[in-house]
């Protein structure tokens, strides 16, 4: 047998300018629209170890117990290795879309089985959607803010974002309404409006439920599709629970998209999409384009595990976990913010939104942050149109309650040091001292107008 | 040889020099020289002491790798590296050193003003704004005086916008300055040893003129090499730059940064270590006077800083 070469090791950046012009004239027109930073540069020092990183999205994984996944998984290697190993069907297996009912079903909802596709990731059932529904300069509504990672999504289809300003009741559906109105005096009709209406991704708030009725009668009443994202719906703890988009609407004209990432593991990748017979058509077709089916062994697995019976009891354990990172933060930013800041007080998921005085640019602070070893998300992640410079996301699940003391202690400081620094420019007074406990003005978010 | 590539560090910019030392720990490795990357820690110099290369190639950008640290370091345990010398480095880094030596050896500069912190915290340098925004005009720039890439500068078109600016630009340096804007053609002019290569122009192609994030996007910026220049615009573009090259003491290599205006080339600033990413300009530079990435790579080693001590 002849001898096989040692391959010759070749590593990235073997392009010269030409290479790269050469390369840049083959590239899609939707590429133009997917671009760097010098604030991506930034994010790439959050990730040193002496770092606090109040900037991800990164649910607890650290309270699942080793000797249950083991158990799992073993489980697995001896019933079903074949099966666990192979192919599976495109829409997912219906196994798996018996634990999504039983998730769906703990917010009273109740799709048709057929109407689901499992997908990898809840990430994945966005472009799904984006690739089933947008062309290229199709307007699509969102929240303003509005979950960041949904927006290179949305742009990777050359989508025109428009976005409807939030308060602490979620999306402002009255401004959406004249926004309907006055895109139909220009002849344009969204493909469809997307929502994170509980516990939004990035801001905290959650929709009202006289809100959500108007959205849904909206959405019947045009014939507009509503994608309603809901990852944090379980992972509540305060409040009443509100029934989702999809459960007043009735599957018509709300796509839903879910996801395992939160209420057990981002790890497994595995998401889903329910949407109208004629549309799932569709994104079962873009899926199989995409990677043929979600990963079998993932979806044993969580088959094992609901087998168990176990899984609301782990997201109870999670609730409590995060209830009391929240409260952290919430008091930690009563102690360390200025008096001029704003924030959002969650009643539940992963996130709260806080917002500085205009002359504070939190991507400048957030290199300012980042000397100090603490990072966030700097708000305008948040925009397609570079809003949101004043404000910024700060995760309270990812890191433990010292962490979340010491991260808001260390970003306060900073802040501090720009008002004052701002009171010397503009010989405007630096506020009084930090807040007193129950202090009448913590605004739970910044109306519009306001900003 | 062996040769360590120093690349990352804790500065803002440490994304892009993650890039940098890529491609240049490619092209050592093709060009047949051992390499031993380094992402810079805490555990630098135990490294180097342990490895013993025969010689550094820093490719770090902003504060701690491009400001003479890193060099100042190479130079006790005398070890020879690439770009310029610690003192040069630090000169260029800094905005208003780098200006006064540019001003002192008869170069034109745009007309600054630099303040540090302590002059609006404690003796109420905002009382003189006023004055010196007269003198300089609007719009005006802010700029952190040691920083890299775009970060933290700031257009003010009025005196309202000045304060905001002051506090970003600040939140990258103790110190900032406030510098009348020159209108122009933007130029970018590297050298490598003593030679200059093609002269770059950055054409804004869409957005704001005062956004600088899109100043050096690929699809927002076009970048034109060699840049169309008279003959006279040409000689008076390379002496301004080899005379400020000069002027900080640079060797090895650097870009200077340079607006052509009306009357002639206005001096803004010197990067000692500049990107060597695919996109950078230094590389672009020299492609179009016929280098490779490796020739480039190769010549810059030539050119490397001899070690001191031993």
């Amino acid at each position: 047998m002849a001898e096989v070469p040692e391959p010759t090791h070749r590593r990235r950046s073997h392009a010269g300018t030409r290479d790269l012009e050469r390369y840049a004239g083959l590239f899609a027109e939707r590429t133009g629209v997917m671009r760097s930073s010098a604030m991506r540069d930034l994010m790439a020092i959050t990730a040193r170890p002496e770092v606090i990183s109040l900037a991800g999205g990164l649910p607890d994984t650290s309270t699942f117990p080793p000797q249950s996944f083991a158990a799992q998984m073993t489980r697995i290697a001896q019933e079903s290795a074949a099966k666990a190993l192979q192919y599976g069907p495109t829409e997912g297996f219906e196994e798996t879309k018996d634990c999504i009912l039983e998730v769906m079903g703990a917010e009273g909802m109740l799709p048709d089985p057929d109407d689901i596709i499992v997908t990898t990731g809840g990430q994945q059932a966005i472009d799904l959607v984006c690739k089933t529904l947008i062309d290229p300069g199709d307007v699509v509504i969102c929240e303003a803010p509005t979950y960041p990672g949904a927006i290179p999504t949305l742009c990777s289809y050359q989508a025109d974002v428009v976005q409807v300003e939030c308060d602490e009741d979620g999306m402002q559906v009255e401004v959406l309404e004249q926004l309907l109105t006055d895109l139909r005096a220009e002849g344009r009709r969204p493909k469809f409006i997307y929502s994170v209406p509980s516990f939004q991704n990035p801001a905290g708030v959650t929709m009202s439920l006289e809100r959500r009725r108007r959205l849904v009668e909206l959405a019947r009443s045009q014939e507009l599709l509503v994608v309603e994202d809901n990852p944090y719906g379980l992972l509540r703890y305060g409040g009443e629970p509100m029934p989702p988009l999809y459960q007043l609407d009735g599957g018509d004209f709300v796509i839903y998209l879910g996801t395992f990432s939160k209420i057990l593991s981002p790890g497994i990748r595995l998401g889903w999409a329910v949407a109208p017979p004629p549309v799932m058509e569709k994104i079962v077709l873009g899926k199989q384009a995409a990677d043929l089916c979600t990963s079998t062994l993932t979806q044993y697995f969580v088959r094992e595990y609901f087998a168990e019976r176990r899984w609301q009891r782990y997201v109870d354990g999670l609730v409590e976990i995060y209830r009391r990172r929240r409260d952290t933060m919430v008091e930690a930013l009563r102690d360390n913010f200025p008096a001029e800041a704003t924030w959002t007080e969650p009643e539940g998921g992963l996130f709260i939104w806080a917002t500085l005085p205009d002359y504070i640019d939190t991507s400048d602070l957030l290199a300012k942050a980042l000397r100090a070893d603490v990072a966030f998300v700097p708000g305008q992640a948040a925009y397609v149109d570079g809003r949101g410079s004043h404000s910024m996301r700060l995760n309270f699940s990812g890191v433990n309650e010292d962490e979340i003391r010491e991260g808001v202690r260390r970003i306060g400081k900073v802040i501090a040091e720009q008002v004052e620094l701002y009171g010397a420019l503009t010989g405007e007074q630096p506020p009084p001292e930090p807040r007193q406990e129950s202090a009448p003005n913590v605004v739970p978010f910044r109306k519009a107008g306001e900003a | 040889m062996k040769v360590a590539v120093l690349k990352g560090g804790r500065s803002l910019e440490r994304g892009v020099s993650l890039r940098s030392g890529a491609r240049v720990e490619d092209a050592l490795e093709r060009l047949g020289h051992e390499v031993l990357p380094i992402d810079v820690g805490p555990d630098l110099v135990k490294r180097l002491v342990g490895e013993r290369p025969d010689l550094a190639f820093v490719a770090m950008h902003g504060v701690g790798g491009e400001d003479g640290t890193v060099q100042e370091l190479l130079e006790i345990l005398g070890i020879p590296f690439t770009g310029p010398s610690a003192a040069a480095c630090a000169r260029c880094m800094d905005k208003v050193q780098a200006k006064d030596a540019i001003e002192d050896s008869g170069l034109p500069t745009p007309h600054w003003f630099a303040f540090n912190q302590t002059a609006f915290r404690e003796f109420g340098a905002a009382d003189a704004l006023g004055r010196l925004e007269k003198t300089l005009g609007f719009p005006l720039v802010v700029k952190p005086s040691r920083g890299g890439s775009s970060l933290g500068v700031r257009f003010a078109r009025s005196a309202g916008e000045v304060p905001q600016a002051l506090v970003s630009a600040f939140s990258y340096d103790d110190r900032v300055l406030l510098e009348r804007f020159v209108d122009g053609r933007e130029l970018a002019v590297s050298i490598l040893g003593d030679e200059p290569l093609p002269v770059v122009e950055a054409i804004l192609l869409e957005g704001d003129r005062y956004d600088f994030e899109a100043r050096y996007e690929i699809g927002r910026t076009r970048f034109d090499v060699p840049a169309d220049l008279t003959d006279e615009e040409h000689r008076s573009v390379i002496d301004a730059a080899l005379g400020t090259y000069r002027a900080l003491g640079c060797t090895g290599f650097a870009r200077i940064d340079l607006i052509l205006g009306e009357n002639g080339p206005w001096l803004l600033e010197a990067n000692a270590i500049p990107g060597l990413t695919d996109t950078s300009l230094l590389p672009q530079a020299a492609e179009a006077a016929g280098l490779s990435f490796e020739d480039l790579v190769q010549k810059i080693l030539e050119l490397a800083v001899p070690a001191t001590v031993s």
